[in-house]
């Protein structure tokens, strides 16, 4: 039994470690090499890289990326949150309600941004409509800043806050709120002393599931964000094609990966293999 | 009689644990075996390791002579109706009977499958899919797709207890009926003591990973060798180091003066079960002792004072 | 209480569904601009006559089937040498893989691309992006996979063995067979994501091979241009109908676990 079973791993093993892990350990290295003239990487080993993410501009694009994905995330709790309660409690249907939800998410993610995109523009059909119907005179400007990036986030990552929201309100024992409103809770209360309470694990899982993602994003920010809201992603992308800086680019990359890891382990610890 | 399966001193460690401490027995040819014991007593692992889906980690296991222990599954002439009979859920009933056959590669292929077929009394079904059989049928399947293949022996995990209780004693005679009839070996591994008296010729009792005693039901149900088969196979009252089923105690209102040894108990309840009368008493010192007797002798009440006696060739006298 | 969360479930699933119809609507609007002008199938014309359009969405296929096939073939046998079985190592790996930002494994990717054709005469094409979309679609697979084979009862191998059949006929006649809805499912997955991704395709894609998202992107970046508008239809129709396929064949527990899977960033 074990021959098989190593062959069967064989074929993922050689691709992980050649096509993901090797790939990482190279900028690793890289993180550490000296940028050269026209724009390659080699030694002298140097540390410069990351003491330079200690650079303000640097520290506060963190900052953004921080503060947006925090954002990001809250607001996909607060809006979640409700939808998950009213999938959980709606029955035989709720395996349909929760299609509804996940079905536009994994068509095309490229797609959904540029719908907001269409809608927001400054000729786009939000503009076009204020305007014909004399409310604005000149277009707003709804993309291109961080506004318009936590929308595409919020929209783009809120089924994977909806979803395991809604696994453990699920099993939430109807009985209980029963009972709370037996012992004289109004709906509200017994939301807040209990069904909030009981959820928690599913709201640390729904929290790390977007706020990851929204750390490390890429496309939307520069997308909707136009260059103007700059992430930690953006900032990667810029030193590997227009600023030719891999050493730079790998620190942060390196930086970035260590700081999902973190977050990761951290919550694994707090809540089991819950989310694995 | 000659054997055709021989354990000689298995020993099979898990990380955990002792599955199975020095176990040797000898299974004999034609013969319907039972492994009896509570659960984690070791008889599933003793099963396992003559499938060949554990290693034993000492001592060796011979089929016919063959020490079998370095052999896979797929090599050994030995076939297992599972627990759960673990059926194919995408075949049909033919093709799950079939699939043995034709792994071997074996001849007249469509013949074997149908007299397996009318030997579990299933002709006429074998287009079905196991989900529509109800569970009686699926065992049958399970057990013609094993015997279609001739195995030396035949191994039976948990037979009856998959099934609806009122079924059991209906399946359990078919089962022993069947077994006369094909002449193959069974061994079949169970915690219900009843079942295995019923149904076995010969009985191995199991308990915390070791073999405790080997012998056909009434040598084992009379003469126990340790406490624990005396008990597992029924129940005891003991006194004194000795001893005494419930359905060997009389009960009398005075010492029958025999000679036979007797005992003066208060009563505590009497039950009267249908086919007996069950009485509960208390001894002098307290401690309970439980006759069971024919109703026909009357009632005893609470706080009555009886005596209770019984014939000496009653008492059971462990070793252990 | 109940009513309340109607109302609001409404608003929210229009919130979701909102810009998508819109976007798909207007694909048929006559105009180039947002003023509504008619019903008009001009713009799903043109793109047959964008031949940069065409070849990327040929691009994009044919990347999408060979990583497809590749990746599930690869997490197939993965997630079935796992089962039951300690992996820690390389459910790690693959764990990182999930969790990694797409523009890290994008830019360690270019980074190990570049370094290999200094030492082989071979440039960055569509065999790197294929290569790519393998590498990241194998964990979304596994997912998939290892999800149906926890339903799945493991005394049917030990029966199969016992009646004669070797681990390799185990796994091909009793298994695989069993576990193909969920197969099929995991290769649709990886067909939806290998056909969306722009991050790491685009980095690793070289000047020849344009992909249908990296001409989207370029187009939503320059600004209005109504084609888009048409093909950003046909993709969403396609993959939803992709997806719907493939939740069809999983039970409602797979299915969650694999979405649960998808919070990549991108």
């Amino acid at each position: 039994m074990n021959r098989l079973r190593f062959l069967f791993l064989l074929p993922a093993r050689v691709f992980t470690a050649v096509l993901f892990l090797v790939p990482l350990a190279i900028i690793a290295l890289y993180s550490l090499f000296t940028r050269g003239t026209y724009g390659g990487q080699s030694p002298p080993l140097t540390l410069d890289n990351y003491a330079r993410l200690a650079d303000p501009l640097y520290l506060s694009i963190l900052a953004r990326s921080f503060w947006l994905a925090g954002l990001s995330t809250l607001l996909c709790l607060l809006l979640g949150f409700p939808l998950a309660m009213f999938i959980a409690r709606s029955g035989r249907r709720r395996h349909l309600y929760l299609q509804l939800v996940m079905l536009p998410f994994w068509t095309s993610f490229l797609v959904r941004t540029y719908a907001w995109m269409f809608l927001l523009r400054d000729t786009g059909l939000v503009n076009t409509a204020l305007q014909a119907l004399g409310l604005i005179r000149e277009p707003l400007p709804m993309l291109y800043n961080d506004g318009a990036v936590v929308l595409g986030l919020v929209y783009g990552y809120l089924p994977f806050m909806v979803l395991p929201l809604y696994s453990t309100l699920e099993r939430l024992d109807p009985s209980l709120l029963e009972a709370a409103a037996d012992l004289g809770a109004t709906p509200i209360v017994a939301l807040a002393r209990i069904t909030i309470p009981m959820s928690s694990s599913g709201i640390l899982a729904g929290c790390v599931l977007v706020f990851i993602p929204c750390l490390g994003a890429y496309l939307t920010p520069d997308l909707m964000g136009g260059g103007k809201s700059i992430m930690i992603g953006n900032l990667v992308q810029q030193q590997f094609t227009t600023a030719r800086d891999w050493p730079f680019g790998a620190a942060l990359s390196l930086a970035l990966t260590a700081l999902v890891m973190v977050l990761l382990w951290y919550t694994m610890r707090r809540a089991g293999d819950h989310i694995a | 009689m000659k054997n055709v399966l021989e354990i000689h001193s298995v020993t099979k460690r898990f990380a955990t644990q002792t599955a199975v401490e020095n176990v040797s027995l000898e299974v004999r040819e034609g013969e319907l075996f039972a492994l009896l014991g509570p659960s984690g007593c070791g008889k599933t692992t003793v099963l396992r390791m003559i499938a060949g889906f554990e290693t034993p980690t000492s001592g060796r296991i011979l089929l016919g002579g063959t020490d079998i222990a370095p052999l896979k599954p797929y090599e050994r002439d030995v076939s297992t109706v599972f627990q759960s009979y673990a059926l194919f859920p995408h075949m049909t009933v033919r093709e799950n009977i079939e699939f043995g056959l034709r792994r071997m590669g074996a001849a007249d292929i469509p013949r074997r499958v149908r007299e397996a077929l009318e030997l579990v009394q299933l002709a006429g079904k074998e287009d079905r899919k196991p989900n529509q059989l109800s569970g009686g049928e699926r065992q049958r399947v399970a057990l013609a797709r094993s015997l279609v293949l001739e195995p030396q022996v035949l191994l039976l995990d948990e037979p009856l207890s998959a099934l609806d209780p009122n079924l059991r004693k209906q399946v359990r005679t078919e089962l022993k009926a069947l077994q006369r009839r094909v002449g193959i070996t069974f061994i079949i591994v169970t915690h219900d003591q009843e079942e295995a008296m019923a149904m076995s010729d010969r009985i191995a009792v199991l308990n915390k990973a070791r073999l405790e005693q080997v012998g056909t039901p009434s040598e084992i149900y009379l003469t126990p060798r340790t406490r624990f088969v005396a008990g597992f196979l029924g129940a005891v009252n003991w006194i004194d180091g000795v001893g005494v089923r419930p359905e060997s105690v009389r009960v009398a209102d005075a010492p029958p003066g025999n000679g036979a040894r007797s005992i003066r108990a208060t009563v505590a309840h009497s039950l009267f079960l249908g086919n007996c009368l069950h009485v509960e008493t208390r001894l002098a010192d307290g401690s309970p002792f439980v006759a069971e007797v024919s109703r026909l002798n009357g009632t005893y009440g609470p706080g009555q004072q009886v005596h209770l006696w019984w014939n000496p060739s009653d008492e059971l006298k462990p070793e252990a | 209480m109940n009513r309340l969360l109607g109302l609001y479930a409404a608003a929210a699933y229009l919130f979701l569904h909102l810009p998508l119809l819109v976007l798909a609507v207007f694909s048929l609007n006559a105009s180039r601009f947002s003023a509504w002008e008619g019903f008009s199938l001009v713009w799903y014309r043109r793109l047959l006559d964008e031949p940069r359009l065409i070849e990327a969405a040929v691009n994009s296929l044919i990347i999408a089937v060979a990583a497809t096939a590749a990746a599930t073939a690869i997490g197939t046998l993965c997630a079935y040498g796992m089962w039951r079985r300690k992996a820690k190592l390389l459910e790690g790996a693959l764990l990182l893989s999930l969790v990694t930002p797409e523009i890290v494994t994008g830019v360690s990717l270019l980074a190990f691309f570049q370094w290999l054709f200094r030492h082989l005469d071979v440039r960055l094409g569509m065999h790197t992006v294929i290569l790519a979309h393998i590498a990241f679609s194998i964990a979304y697979v596994v997912i998939v996979v290892q999800a149906r084979l926890r339903t799945f009862d493991h005394t049917l191998e030990e029966a199969a063995m016992d009646l004669g059949a070797t681990e390799w006929q185990a796994f091909s006649r009793i298994t695989l067979p069993l576990l193909a809805p969920g197969v099929i499912a995991a290769a649709l997955l990886a067909f939806a994501i290998s056909f969306d991704d722009y991050v790491i395709t685009s980095l690793v894609a070289g000047v020849d091979s344009e992909t249908l998202p990296m001409v989207i992107y370029g187009m939503a970046r320059k600004g209005v241009n109504p084609t888009v508008n048409a093909v950003s239809s046909i993709i969403v129709v396609g993959l939803g109908l992709l997806i719907l396929l493939a939740e069809s064949l999983q039970t409602g527990h797979e299915a969650t676990e694999a979405k649960k899977a998808g919070g990549r960033a991108r």
